[in-house]
């Protein structure tokens, strides 16, 4: 967090039909329905979290991602990136208070990965859901379905990774965790984080910009994983592949799609970093490991499917 | 009421039957074969495109990013969408730029 950067803040998803993607993330993944807009979009919130949405649907003839958002910890900050961001050489955007209902101002500009990422520094405190803020209980009894702890990180697919290294690192105060180096030591993978979780958001190389790969839901247990394989089958969800383990941050996980084609994960555990912990590295050639720690092949729809 | 409709696919000679209330790569799945490569199975990702030679059939929503109004009018469309009303023929062809990399790799689990 040494330039002020202090979370994943929201992601906006585009998807084909809204109310069936509203159905998935209400009741499928768990998460709370807190607003709608006059364009349609609709708004929602994990539990845990204190701020009023961290996903954003929005109906669309094209799947994929928006943007993701990460949020700062005051307006001065936000004044400093955006000075920071202008004199690196990456154009800056100005979407005022309001356009999303209950955020503040933001800054958005696009990862040399061709990913779009904003930042902000205010949003509607709604505190955490179903509970109190003093004497809280353990969690709300009417949660539903996977019950989704909080919005944890998104991996995405792109090109340009040293660029947007980096942007991440040298301008944002990003660390790299955890990375995959070729045999010419070219990375193609990077694990960025901005706190001491195993990643708040991940790039995998790809030739083609701007591809998102999945967003990520956090659970508590492995129980919990294995709950949710449960609801997938249940629900006759499509699913990719799991419940397993990634050698990678070795999160235990499983992956599946919404209705629209855009890829959720579900995990729990995984490692966790300090300020003087090293980068873990893995090679290029044990990538089935590291990307599935039990099969340790690499199931080519995880690589190449994406919005 | 649901029918159930036979699936042709052309390029390997596989059949397999389509109940009108599932998609034709659902079908694929249930029944074992082998022809059109599995990905999100949500009309997003664009890897089950087939070209279908004969038959009626309904969609549901596809990113216009795989399928325009041209290409779905000619029978280019998303085998995760498609739903049969008639017996249907299709073909499966990896796209060009998809060729070498997923053709027979992303299977039915
Ligand atoms: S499997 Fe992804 S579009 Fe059909």
């Amino acid at each position: 967090m040494r330039k002020g950067v202090m979370r994943p803040g929201h992601v906006q998803i585009r998807v084909l039909d809204a109310e069936a993607a509203l159905k998935h993330y209400r009741d499928l993944v768990g998460l709370i329905e807190t607003d709608r807009d006059e364009q349609g979009r609709i708004y929602l919130k994990a539990w845990t979290e204190v701020d009023k949405f961290s996903l954003v649907l929005n109906p669309s003839d094209e799947p994929g991602m928006d943007f993701m958002g990460f949020k700062v910890v005051d307006e001065a900050t936000l004044v400093q990136l955006e000075q920071d961001l202008l004199a690196w050489g990456c154009p800056v955007e100005h979407i005022p208070a309001g356009e999303l209902r209950g955020c503040g101002r933001r800054i958005r500009f696009v990862a040399p990965s061709g990913h779009t990422f904003e930042l902000y520094a205010e949003k509607e405190y709604t505190g955490k859901w179903g509970v109190t803020e003093v004497n809280p209980e353990a969690w709300p009894m009417d949660l539903k379905g996977m019950r989704a702890v909080r919005f944890d990180h998104c991996l995405m697919y792109g090109d340009e990774l040293a660029a947007t290294y980096d942007l991440f690192v040298n301008v944002l105060g990003f660390y790299l965790a955890e990375q995959v180096l070729d045999e010419n030591g070219d990375r193609i993978a990077q694990f960025l984080s901005i706190s001491t979780k195993a990643h708040d958001v991940a790039f995998i190389m790809h030739p083609e910009k701007g591809k998102f790969h999945h967003a990520s839901f956090f659970l508590e247990t492995w129980e919990d994983v294995l709950r949710a394989a449960d609801l997938i089958s249940m629900t006759d969800t499509s699913i990719d592949i799991g419940p397993t383990r990634h050698g990678l941050t070795h999160g235990k996980t499983i992956y599946f799609f919404d209705p629209s084609g855009n890829r959720n994960e579900v995990f729990c555990g995984g490692d966790y970093n300090y300020p003087d912990h090293k980068p873990v590295t893995w090679a290029a050639e044990q990538l089935g490991k590291a990307i599935f720690y039990h099969d340790r092949q690499l199931n080519e729809r995880f690589l190449t499917v994406l919005t | 009421m649901t029918d159930t409709f036979e699936m042709t696919e052309l390029v390997r000679g596989l059949r397999f039957n389509c109940a009108s209330d599932h998609s034709l790569l659902k079908a694929m799945e249930l029944a074992g074969k082998r022809c059109i490569p599995v990905g999100c199975r949500g009309g997003g990702c664009g890897l089950c495109k087939v070209q279908v030679v004969s038959g009626e059939f309904s969609c549901g929503p596809m990113s216009k990013k795989h399928v325009d109004e041209a290409s779905r009018r000619c029978g280019r469309v998303l085998a995760c969408r498609v739903y049969p009303r008639s017996d249907l023929s299709f073909e499966y062809r990896p796209a060009p730029e998809l060729a070498g990399t997923n053709n027979n790799s992303n299977e039915v689990m």
